[in-house]
């Protein structure tokens, strides 16, 4: 099982967006795939920082590649995404506007963002150029399952979503904007105040989801440290982890540990409880009833 | 401009087409379609009767095969794409690629359309289905305002159709999974949003509070109105703030907006709802067939027509009004 580092999905001033890329070239991971993902409004902040970010990474041995944007509707959104096709490394497609600028003869990974749910769509991409799906979240496992074994025929790598909050919507309005009662346009980057999202929660307080400007997330941080068995019979070839703030050298070591067979999944578990700073774990979308289950809950406890 | 109906039940297809739908759209009663709600929708006899009474009258129908098919079961979808095409069918509404592609190679004869679903938001989008797959039509998703889709229709040869009145998805269609992450069912997997299965009502001190899938939605006063509870308008806290952070109980009515859509290019204005009674789909036909009839003529739009007919009495023109954002 090999470990990606997704794309930041929050927005991080620029220092600490490149700290955060200069600690991900000593993680003992394979890949990392950076850049912005969730709104063109934060890129002018530190895309400046990204050709030396790939550098130091490609330089530390890593694969690395740019993201696209998750919701492509403005002019100067089309031209970003044109652009990736001169970033010198690997594009992941997150949003299939991707594709009408990619030359048919350029290979190109799939973020979680695409809708690929059966074997018809996952056949027409590799057709089309893709040599690596990240698989949507929602996905139970017997779904991931049937993919992985097309992956496996077509020679495609099959990732699934490993750890951190999951990305559960997009939309055309900004909820941070929306909270501090502005508009999309005159947002003034309200969600650089939660660099992990907010937490939304219900009228009985009871933590629910996060937002992070027009994106919607889960609270609970998906984890598939319960699940690493049952995703390497599946045969799933990596695991990718979201960045959060805080010490995800040691949730990407902790990882690294459990692959290696030095813990176990409780240890593991355990561990990415700690570094998350108590956030709730979750598995839901690939066993439970429920997306916002967990396999480990203890009875009683919300599962 | 063509209005573009939704149809439940045969009864509600007879009713549209009576009351001036240029168009209908229908489902399979099965997990291919976007709304698969118990005792909704349509079985093959009844898809070809519907046809043929909607030919008869001179309107169109439009098939929605439009949720993701399930890895190891797409057959389910193939089969409802194949018997769209023999019951006669002017078109389908389809989302996934795959879906797409194989439409495109097994029935090149059918017409196919982009859903909604599929969330093409911007023009190169478009064109990049017409050229893949040979679509004709693309159902615009709900996040783009009145001049950003003139924009579109400035650069692309692919017909679009828009949303006018009904529901309204506040995230961008086909790409929002919490409805699963509260109850296990999405819209993409399942064809169903916030299901009716997985909600419970407590009467907790007198408030009415709504729950799905264990997850409060909202909590009404006993004399309060009690509006579904729609997880993406539902009432939450977050920082110092209490209240609908992502919509209010809102649906949408763009009715003053069709002049303004006509001249951005729109070919097709459409309506949401296949859940409604047969009584409220004819109701919103004749009053926007009125309407396009009105603008077509250069005459001026009928006021407020549907105003009664918005759920919660709350209405909102949404993604077109730029500061909805």
């Amino acid at each position: 099982m090999h470990l990606t580092v997704g794309p930041n999905q929050f927005f991080w001033k620029a220092d600490a967006w490149s700290a955060f890329y200069d600690q991900m070239a000593a993680a003992p991971v394979e890949r990392v795939v950076l850049g912005e993902l969730v709104c063109s409004k934060r890129l002018p902040f530190y895309q400046d920082r990204i050709p030396g970010a790939i550098e130091t990474l490609l330089e530390a041995g890593k694969e690395v590649a740019v993201t696209s944007l998750a919701l492509v509707t403005l002019k100067r959104e089309r031209k970003l995404t044109a652009e990736l096709v001169e970033a010198g490394v690997e594009v992941e497609v997150n949003d299939l506007t991707m594709l009408a600028y990619l030359p048919k003869d350029v290979p190109f990974s799939v973020g979680p963002l695409v809708n690929v749910y059966n074997e018809g769509t996952l056949a027409w991409l590799a057709d089309r150029g893709a040599t690596r799906i990240c698989l949507p979240p929602e996905l139970p496992l017997e779904s991931v399952t049937a993919l992985a074994a097309e992956g496996a025929k077509r020679g495609v790598t099959v990732e699934v979503w490993g750890h951190g909050r999951l990305p559960l919507a997009i939309s055309g309005r900004c909820y941070h904007a929306r909270l501090h009662k502005r508009t999309k346009d005159n947002c003034q980057f309200a969600c650089e105040d939660d660099p992990d999202g907010l937490t939304v929660r219900t009228l009985e307080d009871q933590p629910f989801l996060a937002m992070n400007g027009v994106q919607t997330l889960s609270d609970s941080c998906a984890s598939m440290a319960n699940q690493l068995e049952v995703l390497n019979k599946a045969g799933v070839n990596a695991l990718r982890l979201s960045p959060q703030t805080g010490d995800f050298l040691g949730v990407c070591q902790a990882w690294r540990d459990r692959i290696d067979g030095r813990i176990d999944a409780a240890a593991l578990s355990d561990r990415l409880e700690t570094l998350s700073g108590g956030m709730r774990l979750s598995d839901g979308f690939l066993t439970g009833a429920r997306g916002a289950d967990w396999s480990r809950a203890k009875e009683g406890e919300v599962a | 401009m063509e209005i573009v109906c939704p149809a439940g039940t045969p009864a509600s297809l007879r009713a549209a087409v009576k009351a001036g739908a240029h168009t209908v759209y229908c489902g399979f009663a099965d997990e291919t379609n976007a709304r698969n709600f118990p005792g909704l929708n349509f079985d093959r006899d009844e898809m070809r009767e519907g046809v043929k009474f909607a030919h008869d009258h001179g309107a169109k129908v439009l098939v929605a095969i439009n949720t993701y098919p399930r890895a190891g079961a797409e057959a389910i979808w193939h089969r409802a794409v194949a018997d769209a095409e023999s019951s006669g069918a002017d078109a389908v509404i389809l989302a996934d690629l795959g879906l797409l592609a194989y439409a495109a190679k097994h029935h090149p004869g059918l017409r196919r359309h982009l859903s909604v679903q599929a969330a093409a938001a911007n023009a190169d989008m478009l064109n990049f289905y017409a050229s893949e797959f040979g679509v004709k039509r693309v159902v615009l998703p709900r996040v783009l305002s009145v001049p950003e889709i003139a924009a579109i229709n400035a650069e692309t040869e692919v017909e679009t159709e828009v949303f006018v009145f009904g529901g309204l998805c506040v995230m961008a269609e086909g790409r929002c999974s919490l409805s699963s992450y509260a109850t296990g069912l999405s819209p993409n997997m399942n064809g169903v949003c916030s299901p009716a299965s997985h909600v419970e009502y407590h009467d907790d001190h007198g408030a009415l509070s709504a729950k799905l899938g264990g997850f409060t939605i909202h909590k009404v006063g006993a004399d309060e109105p009690a509006p579904y509870p729609t997880l993406c308008k539902g009432c939450f806290s977050a920082g110092d703030a209490t209240g609908h952070l992502f919509e209010d109980p809102v649906s949408l009515n763009a009715e003053k907006l069709i002049p303004q859509l006509a001249k951005a290019g729109v070919t097709a204005l459409k309506i949401e709802g296949r859940q409604r009674s047969r009584s409220y789909v004819a109701q919103v036909v004749r009053n926007f067939r009125a309407a396009v009839e009105a603008q077509a003529a250069g005459r001026p739009m009928p006021e407020g027509m549907l105003a009664q007919l918005t759920e919660g009495q709350a209405a909102t023109a949404g993604a077109y009004k730029k500061t909805w954002r």
